[in-house]
């Protein structure tokens, strides 16, 4: 161990409190996992790709249950019937991983339950939960009343918990916390009553506020001017209700921000509505916005754009670019410059979209003011659950394909609040069909999609993993599939007792390459039995 | 345009007529729905009288709806007001007002600021539950052109008929109910057995000798397809990409297809043209 390396690690394990034994330190963070799943989405930067290659299209065929347990939270109890929407962390051998008010490990080789935190009775939303963050041997866990709760990842024991926003102003958390290096980033949720969204950074020993970016801004502030005045900005909304990634080298963590509100009555905040529907870049020291861009301006159609903006090195006109993409629940893709925020690229991935007049010079869709709605109904694709929605894309660098899962559906957008100022949802969409929707693999350079799936039957907006053994993850429906990623063609499935839940992850274990699922209740971990020599 | 104008007005004009009569009217601007009064658990009784005392005591300043006026904040979105269980921090607010906000000391039983406090707490509830909201008028359309559209460029009448399947249609559903079954005449889950034998999805498996079954459609994924024979015998089906055969007739495809090709016009003038048909 060299000097810097053994000041570095004395210094984190004084922030842990000397409980690195068998925890995780926070630069494991910053090298392409293999034999830990370490953070929502695996690694730093969003793809949901791994370069295990043991599983691989040559010997899928032969991929088979090693184990498969059921969690189940205490009957009865409030969101227990609610599946795991977590995507597990697995480190040192155990895996993490949460549904509303629950928090559980259990031994990645056996699938054997050491521990069940129960977070105590709340009238918080139950909608989900999508996982825990680590640091040392602590793990933060958003509670349904928005509380940030800490656990001893060895015991379970809670170690405290802090308020992060008052459920009866209908907040509600459901984010996996990202750790970054001694910052826990806190997001919250929430869009019925009007209330501001945030970005949290807490500290990890004691649950104290780092800093506090709220989503819209405050008089003074830049992007006011898209809000007709203070108080609208400030009843705008704009939660933080899934993970974002990270770019070390700008020290830049990059996510989504949801809807603006009211959700559908859009008469008393004319204007853009920053920083609501927009991908934004914050100094992770600082909590300061350093650019941003905004796929859905003046949304009225509930069209969050928190879905994961996946980073990547690639290249755009013969020239390396640091790039960010975001498939958006409103049915474009967009890519951006992510030092600078500014569009590469913006195209469609649906073909059902009417709502839009055009792209303007920025790569901003223009939203066309016939389709707000109205009290009579408009008809517009897609509904508010969107193009996609918060299930996980990836990007295979080996393909330079972006997956996302995907659906066209079609809704009637109703107005139903016609006050001057309304207030909550203030309208409401009835779905009125479409189809199941597909799997698409798309080119980055050029937006166009290369391959597709089309799914005969369920929600084809479903999470993805891609792996350097040429293969794709996804499931539809009870089943798992596995594709070819260059090409889509079908390569293995199973039938689960329950629809994919979760992203999936991969790691190895002992040498020993596991891929592992959540499916309502349960976890199935798989693997190829005859492993390469 | 014009049409959908005074029909607003006249929403409006009712719903001022309504207010601090019965919060129970249906509009959900000024007063909250049944819907939000059963959802917050609130006595109905107490809520109605609340809506008259918050009207002629409050109004003046917070409006008739609670949602603030000059100098008066949104209570809908107050801190206080949410943060509030069974009155314990609205009451003390009632009882002494706020002198030193400009806010004076009301004259208000504790009867009565319990009413108030149960209206309150219905209005919170009716903002952020949106299932408790009430769809407003849909028949904003014109019949006749709806007709027109019915008979020509839809190609309704090529399954339907006024006289005959949709006879009395307009009687049968409210406006609203009739809009989302005529553009989406399956349940959203998919085909039920409660719906329409008419609409049951059909299926026709050909095997590689030739042999070939048909039925309802009860599965089908990229693994399996499944269906029941008009004998009501269950058969299922391996499926390995393009064997067997797989073809699906689905009686309410034109519907879907048509929702690429509707204006919103098309859809308000068919559904004032359906609900003429009593």
């Amino acid at each position: 161990m060299n000097i810097r390396l053994f000041f570095l690690s004395a210094s984190l394990t004084a922030l842990a409190g000397a409980a690195f034994g068998q925890g995780l330190t926070p630069s494991t963070l910053l090298k392409q996992p293999t034999d830990n799943w370490p953070t929502y989405n695996g690694d730093y930067s969003g793809r949901r790709f791994s370069p295990l290659t043991q599983i691989n299209s040559s010997n899928v065929h032969t991929l088979s249950l090693a184990w498969a347990t059921r969690f189940a939270p205490a009957a009865g109890s409030a969101g227990a019937t609610v599946p795991i929407k977590s995507t597990p962390l697995m480190v040192n051998g155990i895996l993490y991983f949460t549904s509303p008010n629950n928090v559980w490990a259990a031994d990645a080789r056996t699938g054997r339950e050491l521990w069940h935190y129960e977070y105590p009775p709340n009238t918080g939303s139950t909608i989900g939960n999508r996982g825990v963050g680590m640091y040392g041997n602590w793990l933060f866990f958003e509670s349904p009343d928005s509380h940030l709760v800490s656990l001893d990842a060895r015991t379970g024991k809670q170690r405290w918990k802090v308020q992060i926003a008052d459920p009866k102003l209908d907040y509600t958390s459901t984010v996996a916390p990202v750790v970054i290096g001694n910052h826990i980033l806190v997001g919250i949720g929430g869009d019925h009553l009007d209330n501001p969204g945030f970005l949290e950074s807490r500290d990890p020993e004691t649950g104290a506020v780092q800093w506090k970016w709220w989503t819209t801004p405050r008089k003074g502030e830049p992007g006011i001017e898209t809000w007709p005045d203070e108080y609208a900005s400030a009843h705008g909304t704009g939660q933080t209700w899934i993970p974002g990634t990270y770019d070390p080298q700008q020290n830049l963590y990059i996510v989504g921000t949801g809807n603006p509100n009211p959700v559908m009555a859009e008469k008393s905040r004319k204007g853009d509505n920053l920083y609501t529907c927009s991908i934004v870049a914050i100094n992770a020291d600082t909590g300061k916005l350093v650019w941003y861009f905004q796929p859905s301006p003046h949304d009225t159609h509930d069209w969050d754009a928190v879905q994961t903006p996946i980073q990547f090195d690639g290249v755009i006109d013969g020239k390396p670019r640091k790039l960010i993409a975001q498939a958006s629940r409103n049915g474009y893709f967009f890519v951006l410059d992510r030092t600078t925020g500014k569009n590469i690229l913006t195209k469609p991935f649906i073909e059902t979209l009417n709502w839009a007049k055009g792209i303007d010079a920025q790569g901003r869709p223009i939203p066309d003011p016939a389709k707000y709605p109205t009290t009579d109904g408009v008809l517009v694709s897609p509904s508010s659950n969107g193009a996609t929605n918060w299930p996980a894309p990836s990007f295979d660098p080996d393909t330079g394909l972006f997956y996302v899962g995907t659906s066209r559906p079609y809704a009637m957008y109703y107005l139903t609040d016609t006050d001057e100022h309304p207030e909550g949802w203030g309208g409401r969409d009835t779905g009125v069909g479409g189809d199941p929707g597909a799997l698409l693999a798309i080119d980055y350079k050029t937006g166009n999609i290369v391959w597709r799936h089309e799914w005969p039957s369920g929600n084809g907006v479903t999470h993805i993993l891609t792996t350097a053994g040429k293969l794709l993850f996804t499931a539809n429906g009870t089943n798992l599939i596995a594709f070819d990623p260059a090409n889509g063609k079908i390569l293995w499935h199973a039938g689960l007792m329950a629809a994919m839940s979760a992203g999936p992850i991969t790691y190895l274990l002992d040498g020993k390459q596991y891929l592992l699922v959540a499916a309502g209740d349960g976890l199935y971990s798989f693997t190829v039995n005859q492993p390469p020599k | 345009m014009g049409h959908r104008k005074s029909i607003g007005l006249q929403i409006l004009l009712l719903a001022a007529t309504a207010l601090g009569q019965s919060p129970s009217a249906a509009d959900n601007s000024t007063a909250a729905s049944a819907a939000a009064i059963a959802g917050s658990k609130e006595n109905p009784a107490a809520v109605n009288r609340g809506a008259k005392l918050f009207a002629a005591n409050c109004g003046g300043c917070h409006g008739a709806n609670a949602k603030g006026g000059p100098g008066a904040p949104d209570l809908v979105r107050s801190v206080l007001v949410l943060d509030d269980e069974k009155g314990i921090l609205i009451a003390p607010v009632l009882r002494e007002g706020r002198p030193d906000q400009g806010m004076p000391k009301p004259n208000l039983t504790e009867p009565q600021i319990a009413d108030i406090v149960a209206w309150l707490h219905v209005q919170t509830y009716a903002a952020g539950h949106r299932a408790s909201y009430t769809f407003l008028d849909v028949v904003t359309g014109d019949a006749k052109k709806g007709q027109t559209y019915f008979n020509g460029a839809g190609k309704c009448s090529t399954c339907h008929s006024a006289t005959g399947d949709l006879a009395g249609i307009g009687k049968k559903y409210e406006p609203f109910a009739l809009q989302s079954r005529w553009l989406q005449p399956r349940s959203p889950r998919g085909a039920t057995p409660s719906d329409s034998p008419r609409s049951a999805i059909k299926v026709t498996v050909t095997l590689p000798s030739g042999e070939s079954v048909s039925g309802t459609l009860d599965h089908i994924d990229d693994f399996n397809v499944s269906l029941q024979d008009s004998a009501g015998e269950y058969h299922s089906f391996a499926r390995d990409g393009l064997t067997p055969k797989v073809e699906v007739q689905d009686p309410l495809k034109a519907h879907r297809d048509l929702l690429a090709h509707y204006t919103d016009s098309d859809i308000h003038n068919v559904t004032a043209y359906l609900v003429t048909l009593k």
